[in-house]
């Protein structure tokens, strides 16, 4: 079966902690909107729907996201939508909606200042209101209980997870817009304190404002505007038990899911994988799950523990994933986002330099 | 241009949320020391319950009673606890597998340090003093071995708990966009400035930095007149916690002479009764360097040409 649907164009603002950002994000989106659509020869007016992810935890305020379409320009009106997820489910809805013929291309954009509010503890709201929020445990913690729950299983150790951030940081040498970056010993690592027993800041992704957009095309402009165009073959999402202490936090079944029913399993092995993990130790849960092997390139970005901006870091990697298809530099590249406390839900991503 | 403006913004809500029957058995229990558990079509027993079995989607039979001694599944160390947290001394974030149940609840361990928690340490719950039917009526869990803290009050058999109410604080640091800082700078020297779009030629009052019709960034700036034509508006009648005016009074769309978009302000200084729309209106400044409202500027109406294209 040829995909009918192809990435045509992305781009990411540097991440880092931006005080003259606004929670609208306009100011991140304006030039990465001009930069995406130029390196497809495109303009706002070609764009047939447009599909965004933000959240107004983040923002403080609620509709955030309708500021940010002034960034769009939506005069005359554009079709338009909106995730409370990250960019890459907004994404999602933009391939369907590409899928159904009721838009030739569209456009997705991710945003987020981090930086607003203490992040972890905004990320409390995302959890049981009933039974679990009211205590107001942050994403930290609760990532550390399950890196305690790898340890103690034999899973990793903490060397193994120092090596996940030492490969990360050097990688993120070579990319412009990551906000951490350079070359760590392990050793040297391992020497510093737990920020969360048993987290150190290693293995936590850097608190980080930014914003991401991915332009796709259906078949027929795709081959128009790009010689090389990143055609998706797969495409899901899917979702575990919002429940903590029913889940097995040692597995990560939507990961696996999402990647079987993209076809992640099927046909030649990618050989870039760019993973969402905000976490050191959830790359080696997600390698596993996802059945990446030694031969896939993983995060040459420097992933998301070099950079993880908000409801824009899921939908940069499929971007970045797409880049890596368009450049030559991978025949076969998959991009995951995540979302949710301790790997909840998951969302794969598959794309090929070859249309069927 | 200047730095951006920015201002801590805290914002506080109390969410309440009704129980369904689960929740509400649940809770009730809470009150009265009791910590509820379900049993699922596989066999297996879940503490707290669920609502909806995972794998039979059915809702569960009876509740029974789980724990309230556990054993630490996973933990990990909170060494400065955060606002809202159980304990405000370092302690353990822990997964807590009840006696009777398996699966896990997430609670606070108050260990002391991290030298003394450890996967399967044996702990039991610490009743709050004053229980409500909330998840916090659980202060936090200790371990089996430390002394008994004295026993609160035995539960209040009061009536089945039916609702909760969670009070939600997050504090901003609230960043101005660099057109937003441009308006207020001007309004504290009792000036009202907008922006130009450089395409449509559009004037945006307040500035918005970026046309919304063009998508472009607007950096020509305008200084306009403080006088105005209210384009439409409405009566408020209905009051609400935090008004500053007392009903009726009227909320008013006011298209400042020279702009090309209106924003929304208080009309006083007249009946409400004798706005209506074309009304001509000036700023009346207060003393902190806003716009207080505007009042009738006693000049004949503005035709509706004049303002129809911005309705």
């Amino acid at each position: 079966m040829t995909s009918p649907v192809a990435v045509v164009g992305f781009a990411q603002s540097p991440v880092g902690v931006r005080e003259d950002a606004t929670t609208s994000g306009v100011e991140m989106l304006v030039p990465i909107f001009t930069e995406a659509l130029g390196s497809c020869g495109l303009t706002k007016a070609d764009i047939g729907f447009w599909c965004s992810g933000s959240s107004d935890y983040l923002a403080g305020r609620a509709f955030s996201f309708v500021s940010a379409v002034d960034s769009i320009g939506a005069v005359p009106p554009a079709m338009e939508s909106h995730v409370e997820m990250d960019g890459a489910w907004a994404l999602y809805e933009a391939w369907v909606k590409v899928l159904t013929g009721e838009a030739e291309i569209a456009l997705a954009y991710g945003f987020g200042k981090s930086s607003g509010a203490e992040l972890r503890r905004v990320l409390a709201l995302q959890l049981d209101p009933y039974l679990v929020a009211p205590l107001w445990p942050d994403s930290v913690s609760i990532a550390a209980l399950q890196a305690r729950l790898g340890l103690e299983a034999g899973r990793w150790t903490e060397k193994d997870m120092a090596e996940v951030a030492a490969r990360s940081r050097a990688a993120a040498l070579a990319n412009p817009r990551a906000q951490t970056s350079g070359e760590v010993t392990v050793p040297e690592l391992l020497e510093r304190p737990y920020v969360a027993e048993p987290l150190r800041a290693h293995d936590c992704a850097p608190v980080g404002d930014g914003a991401a957009v991915v332009i796709i095309a259906a078949a027929d402009r795709a081959r128009e505007l790009r010689a090389r165009p990143a055609w998706i073959t797969g495409f899901a999402h899917r979702i575990d038990s919002g429940s903590l202490g029913a889940r097995d936090l040692l597995a990560v079944p939507s990961a696996a899911a999402a990647a079987r029913a993209a076809g992640a399993f099927d046909g030649a092995p990618a050989e870039v994988a760019e993973l969402h993990a905000p976490f050191t130790h959830q790359e080696i849960m997600l390698r596993e799950a996802m059945g990446l092997g030694d031969g896939v390139a993983v995060s040459p970005s420097g992933g998301a523990l070099c950079g993880n901006p908000m409801f824009a870091a899921g939908l940069a990697r499929i971007g970045l994933a797409a880049e890596a298809v368009m450049s030559g530099r991978a025949g076969r590249a998959i991009g995951h986002a995540t979302s949710g406390p301790a790997l909840q839900q998951n969302l794969v991503c598959v794309l090929s330099g070859e249309d069927s | 241009m200047a730095d951006p403006l920015r201002a801590p913004l805290d914002i506080e809500f109390d969410y309440t949320r009704s129980l369904g029957p689960v929740l509400s058995e649940f809770m009730t229990g809470l009150a009265g020391r009791r910590i509820l558990a379900a049993r699922g079509a596989d066999g297996r027993v879940h503490a707290p319950p669920f609502e909806y079995d995972p794998v039979s989607s059915e809702p569960p039979g009876e509740l029974t009673e789980a724990g309230p001694q556990g054993t630490v599944v996973s933990w990990s160390w909170m060494p400065e606890p955060l606002e809202g947290q159980p304990l405000a001394r370092p302690f353990a974030w822990a997964l807590i597998r009840l006696d009777g149940a398996d699966t896990a609840m997430l609670h606070a361990v108050d260990a002391g340090s991290a030298a003394a928690m450890r996967t399967g340490l044996r702990v039991r719950p610490r009743w709050a003093a004053s229980r409500v039917g909330s998840i916090r009526d659980i202060a936090c869990f200790e371990p089996c071995d430390a002394p008994m803290s004295a026993a609160p009050e035995p539960g209040a058999e009061a009536g089945a708990v039916t609702g909760i109410i969670t009070p939600v604080r997050l504090h901003y640091m609230h960043t101005a966009s660099p057109g937003e800082s441009f308006y207020l700078r001007g309004l504290a020297e009792h000036r009202l400035l907008g922006q130009r779009c450089g395409v449509c030629g559009q004037v945006y009052v307040p500035p918005r930095g970026t046309c919304p019709a063009d998508g472009v960034p607007t950096h020509e700036e305008v200084e306009l007149p403080e006088t105005g034509t209210v384009t439409t508006f409405c009566i408020v009648n209905v009051g609400y916690p935090g008004q500053r005016v007392t009903p009726p009074y009227v909320a008013a769309a006011v298209l400042l002479d020279g702009a090309d978009i209106a924003f929304q302000h208080l009309i006083l200084g007249c009946e409400p009764g004798e706005v209506r729309m074309g009304l001509r209106v000036r700023a009346v400044w207060d003393d902190s360097g806003s716009i207080s409202h505007f009042a009738p500027a006693g000049e004949p109406d503005a035709a509706y040409e004049s303002y129809a294209r911005c309705l």
